[in-house]
């Protein structure tokens, strides 16, 4: 049998603050963007996927970069910011977030990312999440173009946990009675328990109600431990993280997206809001009001075998005439719907959800439909009326 | 007897009959099973070439047959059941029964004992 696939280490892998907990915990460590990283405990995928989707699941996600943008004020950090992403920026309010991306000249992807503005309006603060993959290009990318007075700094001495699923809410607020009343993308800045100082935003990358929560390095362990000790949460690792954000639809920095694909390709337009639409000044704004007018030459979709037979990463997408037109990007196991999933690009022609293609796997044309996005409905905390 | 390979296939002959499936070593490296893709009745399937194709959660690994032979009853109970990989490896979760020669040489092959000795040096 083949070794299942895993990347090959280079070097020296690094250790989040919570190495030692995943150890203790069983964890199968893998290496993931030069970290050592769990990428399941013993209860094994399926079921860390499953408790996600039904009560909480704890994610350590520590490896992606941490960085603060610090300005003398809000107008000109969000202006230096806007040079930088297609985001309206300056229409964040205080203690909200967006979902962005760092684009290129050509209107590529460089990275997608998190904008969080504090809570209190005088601050010329912005925080940014970004992949722990691409961390290191986005802020020499993003120092190259900040004007004076305007610098970024990576936080490298911070851990981020994430607390996902329906039982979340619940447990977080136990522990900071603030947060109760927070929607989906507040961010709040918060003593949890009195004791652990944490910058908490009410998103993640399930698809689910949650939490990412950033706090220093050496109290990381302490409040996992906190938060394991609650029976609705259990540590959850790489693979049912993965697992999760293919059912939300949502996309993978290297997979659906990259230095080549465009917010309009990857069907991210809903983060560009009007005002940025109309009035431009991000990088590839050319590209975007081309794709805007004519239509991208292709289109992220989700596509739904119609066996059981996955159809991984790189598979082949085809029109029903044998015609190659795509490839997918992710594709897997979907345990919410007992079902393999997966997402691709297609030509805009292909993209309707119910469009017949074949998946070609081991050579094999499988038949498949594309679907829409997402697999599994979301259910984020909105405001309610 | 049940031999092994060093990929972590096992194999049980009886008379002419072999069956193969995967180590529980394997199935613990692989994780949850969701697919698994059979090769049809019939096909000759030679001695370290693909057999089926067994599909976890995270990724597709071949299955190699540790000898020669052709096809001639597949588990069907793993469609609709891959989970049984997991459950009993070497056991119900077994993947394909081939036709073999009489005699055919297994000298490649593990004992149990020699298997997880082998175990033990990963």
């Amino acid at each position: 049998m083949t070794e299942p696939s895993s990347e090959d280490p280079q070097g020296e892998l690094l250790a989040t603050p919570l190495y030692g907990l995943h150890v203790a915990l069983g964890a199968r460590m893998v290496p993931f963007a030069g970290y050592a990283m769990p990428v399941q405990y013993p209860a094994g995928i399926l079921a860390e996927h499953k408790w996600t989707r039904e009560a909480a699941g704890l994610f350590d996600v520590s490896h992606m970069g941490q960085a603060v943008v610090e300005a003398p004020d809000w107008a000109t950090a969000a202006a230096a910011l806007e040079t930088l992403v297609p985001a309206d920026v300056a229409g964040l309010a205080p203690g909200r977030q967006r979902y962005t991306q760092l684009l290129n000249e050509a209107g590529g992807i460089v990275d997608d990312l998190m904008i969080a503005r504090p809570a209190d309006p005088a601050s010329g603060r912005l925080m940014l999440v970004l992949n722990a993959s691409r961390k290191h290009v986005d802020v020499a990318t993003i120092a190259a173009r900040l004007p004076a007075g305007v610098t970024i700094a990576p936080q490298p001495d911070r851990a981020l946990l994430a607390l996902q699923g329906p039982k979340a809410g619940a447990v977080l607020e136990a522990m900071a009675p603030d947060l109760a009343g927070t929607i989906f993308m507040d961010v709040r800045t918060v003593s949890l328990d009195g004791w652990i100082d944490a910058t908490v935003s009410r998103s993640g990358y399930t698809g689910e109600d949650g939490f990412e929560i950033s706090v220093a390095a050496d109290v990381a362990e302490a409040l996992a431990r906190r938060l394991l000790d609650h029976p609705d949460v259990h540590p959850i690792g790489l693979g049912a993280r993965d697992s999760l954000r293919l059912e939300a639809g949502l996309c993978l920095y290297g997979h659906e997206i990259d230095e080549t694909t465009s917010p309009v390709e990857a069907g991210l337009v809903w983060s560009i809001q009007k005002r940025r639409r109309d009035e431009g000044g991000f990088p590839g704004i050319d590209r975007f009001r081309r794709e805007m007018a004519e239509g991208p030459a292709r289109v992220r979709v989700g596509i739904l075998p119609e066996g059981r037979a996955p159809a991984r990463e790189g598979t082949e997408i085809r029109a029903r005439d044998g015609r190659p037109v795509g490839v997918v990007t992710s594709g897997g196991f979907a345990p919410t719907l007992n079902a393999p999933v997966a997402m691709g690009y297609v030509e805009p022609a292909l993209a309707a959800p119910g469009t017949e293609l074949d998946l070609v796997v081991r050579g094999k044309p499988l038949p498949a439909r594309v679907a829409a996005l997402p697999f599994v409905l979301t259910r984020f905390k909105r405001r309610s009326l | 007897m049940t031999l092994y390979s060093r990929d972590h296939e096992w194999i049980r002959i009886d008379g002419n009959v072999a069956t193969i499936g995967i180590s529980q070593y394997a199935q613990a490296q692989l994780g949850d099973v969701v697919f698994v893709d059979l090769p049809e009745t019939g096909k000759a399937i030679e001695k370290g070439k693909e057999a089926a194709v067994v599909e976890s959660v995270k990724a597709a690994s071949e299955v190699y047959a540790p000898i020669s032979g052709t096809v001639f009853e597949v588990n069907a109970a793993l469609t609709d059941n891959p989970g049984l990989v997991n459950e009993d490896p070497e056991g119900r979760g077994w993947f394909v029964k081939l036709h073999v020669p009489q005699g055919t040489d297994t000298s490649h092959l593990l004992s149990e004992a020699d298997y997880k000795a082998y175990l033990d040096t990963l």
